[in-house]
């Protein structure tokens, strides 16, 4: 799962049975830092967000999981959760790195 | 399953029914030394994981359904232990 922050809205009138009904927004995958990562892109909407909403995303089979009602639909991204509240620790309060022998993290 | 450090928490109010009452963390993969770090991503917690813990998070739908025992979870990744320790043999590169 991963954060994307919605950018717009995307309407297609000839799409394959089953997606009819369903919201397209564009959105563009960010990180923790809100930095974005990769290009834009296209993210079947189940929870009615907007343009400028920060939101949780699921990828691959998950998202069609995500659909309501008809669950063999065509879409490999879902948007599941509008965020709130981000609460992350600022770069380097954790070591990230393994080191050879034993890492104690307790 | 990845090793990976919990640097992060996710509040949403409105969020797909299946992610109703869960707690969404942020990780970060853990890396050896000398390696790039790869990028962050959100889990479910489902051993009471807090920031700071380095846990073990299944990343594939199909032991995140079987995890929550929900066969329909839109979920993918879920968090299913909490590291003490990690040996890594020095003779390995």
């Amino acid at each position: 799962m991963l954060f994307g922050r919605v950018h717009g809205t995307a309407v297609c009138t000839i799409k394959i049975a089953g997606t009819e009904g369903l919201k397209l927004l564009v959105v563009q995958p960010v990180n923790r830092k809100l930095e974005p990562v990769g290009t834009l892109q296209v993210a079947a909407d189940v929870v009615q967000a907007g343009p400028g909403d920060l939101c949780v995303m699921v990828r691959s089979r998950e998202a069609a999981l995500a659909m309501p009602e008809i669950r063999f639909v065509p879409v490999d991204l879902a948007l599941v959760g509008i965020v709130d509240e981000l609460n992350v620790k600022p770069d380097g309060t954790f070591d990230l790195v393994l080191k050879k022998g034993t890492n104690s993290f307790t | 399953m990845i090793l990976a450090k919990v640097t992060g928490t996710v509040v949403t109010t409105i969020s797909h029914p299946h992610y109703k009452n869960r707690r969404l963390l942020v990780v970060q993969p853990l890396v050896m030394e000398g390696e790039n770090q790869d990028e962050d991503f959100i889990a479910i917690d489902n051993t009471h994981a807090g920031i700071g813990d380095t846990v073990l998070i299944n990343r594939e739908g199909g032991g995140a359904r079987q995890v929550l025992k929900n066969p329909d979870a839109c979920i993918i990744s879920v968090i299913v232990g909490i590291v003490d320790s990690v040996h890594i043999d020095s003779a390995s590169n």
